[in-house]
């Protein structure tokens, strides 16, 4: 219905009460040291596709908790599971780990509830 | 919800507002869409109060559209304001009384820009003196027309005839108000209860019989701003602030929004007919649109002054479900009519029409 | 036959600072006057309920600093405020609510220091909203034995902002109040323990977790007991139409703003020099440095000395402290006045 030449803008807040953390809550089940990522991009810093890409997978795990699932199914698929990011990560998360699982998340997600 | 927590703020962020002897500048956007706003804001002062309120015929425009949109230089418009301030000191004024909030907001700035670099002042003086031969003193109040309306408002209540009330059951009005970003958010100190719980509008209502509604996007800016608006293609970013503060309010169910900013108003207004049209939504009770007034639309209307005289008429959301809870009468028939009896053009698309 | 030096020493403050000192100089046999505004010894101790990092109960402490000025030595006064203190020769004239003039040899403040009044911070809503409460408050609730909002039941969820009234120049605290970090984090434990079905955010500007074992409890709160963490400032907090808080965050690892609702908004509120402290200051012209703490003779080696001879400090008038600090602090200044007194001292050979 654009008469007028604009339209209105969906806003970009992250709502946190509206996500579906759906996806987060797999991976926290299926490996727990995803919960102690603290976001210090040690991982996003050694990442191979992030020399190339706007791959970050220290974005990526803020996102997943978020529930931003439309980024994050951009962003996963960036990753070639070189698994240079595991060697770095100071809090011993299985980052590796954590994008097979996402990975997989979405696949139960598009064919039938988590 | 405490309420000595906001008096407490409230009380902390008192302004010193003159009671008498303004000199008056008026605003382009409220001429142009709400004139029968500042015709009574000086009918209000002048015969109501008998109080001196002074309008220079050549006063300009503040530039602030101008200046906002980056093609009025921060020099220009300090001196356009300084001739302001020339022709009250020639006519002894020392309080100056701005209808617009954005030239209330370029005021402030311009005086406290002079306050912390005084080289500017010097260079104002020279500018001026150089196109004019004017010379000015820095007045001693800046006050906006709410400062004015808000240090009158028990006045004003004790001429009401209609207050903002439910007249059938007595229920005090549910009101959403909103403050313009450049009357408290730049220079808080310059705004009656500071830059978050502002108390101009907030005083008026409660003087006069409503109940005031705090609800989550309160603070959120409408999306005015002159640079936001002026190529339609950016108007959507504009629109969706507006958006925004119907979406949060909707709930509370509102009967009426009453801003102190021309730019507001006008946004609040004019943004629920774009949406009714694009959308397909409306934000008020059975698919009613919000009335959005200025306060001295509200007075008037509280003080028993006809409608159509207050202008009312012109603005895109109808105020007539809001008139009837009130008891207010006035006359469909005479509400495009002139005073010479001539037809005005009637409004197409409006929304409660 | 020990020595006892006939020296009275004037200690401002019976808290953790205070009561260490006096117990530690009464022992060592000087005279001690201890002058406490409260009704009762412990100063800022007796709010807590565990402490960290190991969640111990305070009241542990506060027996540990009852137990130290449980001397003869020692003369409490409670209930009195000192309103000034003059030196004349070599000697403290002490004026007090009381009236009562102490000639003192050495004068010890130990004033610690008052929480931030949240209410400065007007976009959270302090003193407005019903759920917005500070840590102090929230430390209360534990006390009581479970965390209810003011609705009466027990919240959803519940929100911790970092940093309330310190490293913002809004209030004109540049300072970090260092102990809210970890605070924070173990009141977020806290939650989680007693209530299982809450989430508890916290959000933060940074980690602060400066002491032995703080970073493991930071690890722990999201290991074992699910705590969130979100880094970036709150801007503002609103009630909507149920009565819920509204919370508005900037998402900084996400790099965009977030809203969410909480039922309970917990402030950690930092810490300032006492008022009651800096009145006394003027009296004795003690040095007050930008951060509004007493300024020490030199950062390193002389942190419980003033710039006046005679005059000492320990615990938190100085800086913020956490409680195990400040008793280091107090015992140093122990140290200190003795060196003072014992140069002062006229040796009589028998």
């Amino acid at each position: 219905m654009k008469k007028f030449g604009f339209s209105s803008i969906k806003p970009r807040v992250i709502d946190y009460d509206r996500n579906n953390r759906a996806v987060m809550e797999y991976i926290m089940e299926n490996e727990p040291s995803f919960a102690l990522c603290i976001g210090c991009g040690g991982c996003a810093a050694t990442c191979s596709a992030a020399q190339f890409t706007d791959m970050s997978l220290r974005k990526l795990n803020i996102l997943i908790k978020r529930g931003e699932n439309d980024e994050v199914r951009r962003l996963m698929n960036k990753c070639m599971l070189c698994g240079k990011c595991t060697l770095v990560c100071p809090r011993g998360v299985n980052t590796r780990n954590v994008i097979f699982l996402t990975q997989q998340a979405f696949r139960k997600l598009d064919n039938y509830a988590v | 919800m405490k309420l000595e927590g906001k008096k407490r703020i409230w009380k902390e962020f008192q302004k010193e507002i003159p009671d008498d002897h303004f000199f008056f500048v008026r605003s382009c956007i409220r001429q142009s869409f709400f004139p029968g706003s500042e015709q009574f804001l000086i009918k209000l002062l002048r015969e109501e109060l008998g109080k001196d309120i002074y309008e220079d015929p050549r006063h300009t425009t503040c530039t602030g559209i101008g200046y906002h949109s980056d093609v009025v230089p921060f020099e220009t418009i300090q001196t356009v304001v300084a001739r302001h301030f020339a022709l009250a000191t020639e006519r002894g004024y020392k309080d100056i009384l701005i209808s617009c909030v954005t030239s209330f907001g370029i005021y402030e700035e311009i005086v406290e820009t002079w306050k912390h670099f005084p080289e500017t002042l010097e260079k104002t003086r020279e500018y001026l003196y150089k196109a004019t031969k004017r010379e000015f003193e820095v007045p001693r109040t800046i006050l906006h027309t709410s400062d004015a309306v808000y240090k009158f408002k028990d006045e004003i209540a004790a001429r009401m005839k209609y207050p903002l009330v439910d007249h059938k059951t007595g229920e005090p009005l549910k009101a959403v108000e909103h403050i313009g970003c450049h009357y408290s958010k730049m220079f808080p100190k310059y705004g009656v209860g500071g830059a978050e719980f502002p108390h101009t509008l907030v005083g008026m209502i409660e003087s006069w019989g409503g109940k005031v509604i705090d609800y989550p996007e309160r603070r959120h800016c409408c999306g005015f701003g002159f640079r936001q608006y002026l190529i339609q293609a950016d108007r959507g970013y504009s629109m969706s602030n507006s958006k925004k503060k119907f979406e949060s309010m909707e709930p509370y169910k509102p009967e009426f929004v009453l801003a102190n900013c021309p730019g507001c108003t006008m946004f609040m207004d004019k943004w629920q007919y774009t949406l009714k049209e694009q959308e397909g939504k409306t934000y008020g009770v059975n698919g009613q649109g919000i009335p959005v007034l200025t306060y001295e639309e509200l007075a008037g209307l509280v003080m028993g002054y006809d409608p159509w005289e207050l202008g009312v008429q012109y603005h895109m959301v109808q105020s007539e479900p809001l008139m009837d809870k009130m008891g207010i009468p006035y006359d469909k028939d005479k509400k495009y009519i002139a005073k010479d009896g001539s037809k005005l053009i009637a409004p197409k698309n409006l929304i409660n029409a | 036959m020990p020595e006892q030096y006939d020296r009275h020493i004037i200690i401002v403050g019976a808290g953790a600072a205070g009561c260490t000192a006096a117990g530690q100089l009464a022992r060592e046999g000087y005279r001690i006057s201890l002058i406490e505004k409260e009704n009762e010894p412990g100063g800022k101790v007796i709010n807590w309920y565990q402490l960290f990092p190991d969640r111990r109960k305070s009241e542990e402490v506060l027996k540990y600093l009852r137990d130290e000025i449980d001397n003869p030595l020692i003369n409490i006064s409670l209930n009195t405020t000192v309103e000034s203190i003059v030196k004349e020769d070599d000697r403290f004239i002490v004026t007090t609510t009381r009236g009562v003039l102490t000639a003192a040899d050495a004068i010890l403040m130990a004033t610690g220091f008052d929480l931030f009044k949240p209410e400065r911070k007007e976009e959270y809503g302090y003193g407005i909203y019903d759920d917005v409460i500070t840590s102090v408050e929230l430390e209360e609730k534990f006390h009581s034995g479970t965390v209810l909002t003011s609705k009466g039941v027990a919240p959803e969820r519940v929100g911790i902002v970092h940093c309330v009234g310190s490293r913002d120049e809004k209030v004109g605290n540049f300072h970090c109040s260092k102990v809210c970090c970890v605070t924070a984090v173990k009141q977020a434990i806290e939650i989680r323990e007693m209530l299982p079905g809450t989430e508890v955010f916290c959000f933060y500007m940074d980690m602060r977790m400066f002491g032995p074992y703080y970073e493991e409890l930071y690890r722990e709160a999201q290991e074992k007991w699910g705590v969130n963490f979100i880094r970036g400032k709150v801007s503002e907090a609103s009630e909507n139409i149920e009565g819920r808080l509204l919370v508005k965050v900037e998402d900084t690892l996400a790099g965009k703003p977030l809203k969410m609702q909480v039922d309970l908004l917990v402030l950690m509120i930092g810490m300032e020099n006492s008022l009651s402290g800096k009145k006394i200051a003027g009296s004795l012209d003690l040095e007050i440095g930008i951060n509004g703490f007493f300024s020490v003779l030199d950062n390193h080696y002389g942190n419980n000395q003033s710039n006046q001879a005679g005059v000492f400090f320990a615990g938190t008038c100085t800086a913020a402290m956490n409680i195990t600090d400040t008793i280091s602090h107090a015992r140093a200044s122990v140290v200190e006045i003795g060196r003072y007194l014992k140069s002062k001292e006229k040796r009589v050979v028998l």
